[in-house]
């Protein structure tokens, strides 16, 4: 243990240092990438214990140099996380102390764990026969006609079908993998947070399936957006604990599952849900997420014999994405895009667009963009979507922004709602409102797209818990729509015309 | 003597005239009069956290660190409070800075720093009442603030600026060892000690890595969890003392849950070098139906707690 941590320290140190090197360090680099004196040094010191351990600190330090050199062109080499879960300068754990050793004691269970044969072959099971994996990849037929050009040329689209998973949405796939990690480490209690529901419906299911007492923790404001989702907690097991702290949704129940998480530590795991939070969180979460790419790449393969060419996800914390892109980032050639909540508007001050609009800081353990105002106090996002209504966003989203690797843009919540109903209409599947801002990107994307382009989205959850937030709002809008033309019809002469012409 | 003293730390800063929101149409009379530290006391004003308890320790006393939350109900009060808190005998004071998410915090605190950002308080308002409110004060004050606001700032930029207005220490409650080094760098430039904090679920290891790199005194937080009043202390925490020791002769003070007299004696009687005591403190401020009677109340309950300890 000691020695863990003593390394781990060193190569922090050695990290850091590496990275202020890294600027002038053009010269450093080309002796050592032709020499490999690193492994010559090691065989000559074998032998002599003491002195091998002093060189060896050496020899981290101008490693960690060669590396982050070769690591800003090449993805293939990206450290991602770092030994000490950083994605760059994102990620990392900012947590309270008391929290310390139990990160470190999940990310060595993770480690040890994720390649045993024993655990792979349990989750693998799982996620078959109870989640309904492989999920299909879907040829959206008539969504491709949609953006076919007056030419008859455009992209074609296929859904990644997570929405067809047990409980509707990918959050299963992570919600297993952690429970069957918490039952490993003999804890005795599940605690969650959630936004939409869906990841706490996620995590209540699994609990009544291992059988283990299951808090989720929900802001009061998204207890009455999702009331639905709330009944199906608490009919699988679970119990709500509504926060009315702060702004009562999703970043003030992330607090404050982990303040329950400090006070009970010793017998609780906290199953969070997206790949935010503390390391080993974001890479924990998206590896159990990683299945949604490993299964696109194999099928797209059968399908039509290459890759994908582009890839859409929406992205609140990201994990959807993450899940999806893992599996690419090495492809250069596959371009990845996330989608944010654009909510009212990106300049209206009114949404969760945090890679667009938001600034460097730390948030529940984790250095990533965030909204916040000039004080560094977190600002209240919105958008109609309660899982992508979420002030922060998964590091490695920041890493892989500021990388160039992926590119993410912003819908509104109107555009959303367009695609809500298109993907109805067009394909018969009922999208989650999440799901409809990457839906609705394509709107701007599929235009600029050479003809035959695969692209793959990742249809991550199904809509009917949405259903109610769709109908509020559209009746609102109709509502604001006939009482306009009611006021024209008797104020200008025209709007007569138009009111009797929609009648 | 203490007067001219008191007067002292203004020669080296700027005087700022617009503090209008230190002066009230009703100034509350705190009768300071009766607590004038004595001269052996007022010679400490200046000096640094580890100094007050070197000091201390001489006179075989035990450190009583009390904890409010800036602006709440309001900075005048929070002003008065760090006056009332000084005079009653506290040795350091802990000063919350609001933040929107505070982690570490339990229900009280939250419910403070919501309160006060609802208020509208801000780092700026919060420096500027501190340059007025520092001279007044004999006790070092250590910022208990998130990290957030501080990466806002610019670490460094934060840094001097509470230098700037007397600050003495940070107590930085979401940035854990191996992430302090950018702050302690920013730190030991600006001569502020940076306090780390050691909780029971630190493996021994760890520990001693903490006390080796902590500044000021050591943080014993005393429970596993947040912040608020518990109804005991566990015994826990007279082992955790002793490993502490065994490992530094820095001094080390326990916080998280202690809100009684009693709790207060219990962990003096185990060695520690300082208590603090942070919820029951901010809940007789926040919860009083007026800032006058918050005061008294703190006043009252500060001697209480000064009153255990040797």
């Amino acid at each position: 243990m000691a020695a863990t941590t003593a390394a781990s320290i060193t190569t922090a140190a050695a990290t850091t240092a590496a990275t202020k090197l890294q600027s002038s360090s053009s010269s450093l680099l080309k002796p050592y990438s032709s020499s490999q004196l690193p492994f010559k040094f090691t065989k000559f010191t074998t032998s002599r214990a003491p002195s091998r351990f002093a060189i060896s600190c050496t020899l981290a330090t101008e490693a960690a140099v060669e590396m982050e050199e070769v690591a800003d062109s090449d993805p293939s080499q990206w450290k991602r996380p770092d030994s000490f879960g950083r994605f760059g300068k994102f990620g990392g754990k900012y947590v309270p102390e008391t929290l310390m050793y139990a990160l470190t004691e999940l990310e060595s269970a993770f480690h040890s764990l994720k390649d045993d044969p024993e655990f792979k072959k349990e989750l693998d099971g799982i996620l078959k026969d109870y989640v309904g994996r492989e999920s299909p990849l879907y040829f959206a037929e008539r969504l491709t006609e949609h953006y076919k050009r007056p030419n008859g040329e455009g992209p074609h689209i296929y859904l990644k079908r997570e929405d067809l998973n047990h409980t509707g949405a990918h959050k299963i796939n992570n919600a297993v993998g952690q429970v069957l990690l918490a039952k490993r480490l003999g804890k005795q209690r599940i605690i969650a947070e959630t936004g939409a529901g869906q990841h706490g419906v996620a995590t209540a299911t699994v609990c009544a399936r291992f059988g283990l007492p299951c808090v989720v923790y929900m802001g009061a404001q998204d207890m009455e957006r999702q009331a639905l989702n709330v009944f199906r907690m608490r009919l699988l097991g679970a119990e709500v604990r509504g926060v009315h702290s702060g702004t009562a949704t999703l970043k003030d129940a992330t607090s404050e599952a982990i303040r329950d998480w400090v006070t009970n530590v010793e017998t609780t795991h906290y199953i969070l849900g997206s790949v935010a939070g503390p390391h080993p969180f974001p890479m924990m979460v998206r590896e159990f997420h990683r299945v949604i790419g490993v299964e696109t790449r194999k099928q797209a393969l059968e399908k039509w014999g290459g890759k994908p060419d582009v890839l859409v996800a929406c992205v609140g914390g990201g994990s959807n994405a993450m899940g999806l892109f893992d599996e690419f980032i090495k492809d250069e050639d596959v371009r990845l895009i996330g989608v944010e909540a654009a909510g009212l508007g990106i300049d209206s001050g009114k949404h969760a667009a945090t890679l667009t609009k938001g600034e460097v800081g730390v948030l529940h353990g984790a250095m990533s963009y965030l909204l916040q105002d000039e004080d560094g106090q977190i600002i209240e996002p919105h958008s109609i979507s309660a899982g992508l209504d979420y002030p922060g966003v998964g590091p490695e989203h920041s890493f892989l922004k500021d990388k160039g690797r992926a590119e993410y843009y912003n819908v509104t919540d109107e555009e959303a709602l367009h695609a809500f109903k298109r993907l109805s209409r067009l394909e018969g599947i009922i999208p989650a409102l999440e799901t409809s801002h990457a839906l609705a990107y394509l709107e701007k994307l599929c235009p600029t797209l050479p003809a035959g382009t695969k692209v793959v989205l990742n249809c991550s959850g199904r809509g009917d818990k949405d259903v109610q937030t769709a109908i509020k709002y559209l009746q609102r809008n109709n509502r604001l729509m006939l009482s306009w033309l009611w006021k024209s019809y008797f104020v200008f002469p025209e709007g007569k015309a138009l009111l009797l012409s929609k009648v | 003597m203490a007067a001219a003293l008191k007067s002292s730390p203004s020669f080296l800063q700027p005087k700022k005239p617009d503090t209008h929101f230190l002066i009230r149409h009703k100034p509350i009379f705190i009768s300071t009069r009766r607590f004038v530290p004595m001269a052996s006391i007022a010679a400490t004003r200046s000096l640094s956290i580890s100094e007050t308890f070197s000091n201390l320790k001489r006179q075989g006393k035990v450190a009583l660190i009390p904890y409010i939350t800036a602006g709440d109900p309001d900075l005048s009060t929070t002003a008065e409070a760090l006056k009332v808190l000084d005079a009653c005998g506290s040795d350091i004071i802990e000063l919350g800075v609001p933040y929107s998410d505070p982690l570490a915090d339990g229900p009280v605190i939250q419910a403070a720093a919501t309160r006060s950002l609802a208020r509208g308080t801000n780092l700026e308002a919060i420096t500027s009442m501190l340059k007025e409110v520092v001279p007044q004060v004999s006790c070092p004050i250590a910022l208990f603030t998130y990290y957030n606001p501080i990466l806002k700032r610019g670490i460094g930029k934060f840094m001097s600026t509470v230098k700037d207005v007397g600050i003495h220490g940070l107590v930085v409650p979401d940035v854990p060892l191996e992430e302090t080094e950018v702050l302690k760098k920013e730190a030991v430039k600006n001569k502020l000690e940076l306090v780390l904090l050691t909780t029971p679920t630190t493996p021994t290891e760890r520990m001693k890595a903490i006390v080796e790199a902590a500044d000021g005194f050591v943080y014993l937080v005393s429970s596993v969890g947040v912040t608020g009043a518990r109804a005991s202390i566990s015994d826990k925490v007279q082992t955790l003392l002793q490993d502490i020791k065994e490992a530094t002769t820095k001094p080390v003070a326990v916080g998280f849950g202690i809100s009684k007299p009693e709790h207060v004696k219990q962990i003096a009687g185990w060695g520690s070098d300082g208590v603090i005591v942070g919820s029951a403190m901010v809940k007789l401020l926040g919860e009083a139906k007026s800032p006058e009677e918050g005061l008294k109340a703190l006043e009252s309950f500060t001697k209480s707690l000064k009153a255990a300890l040797p």
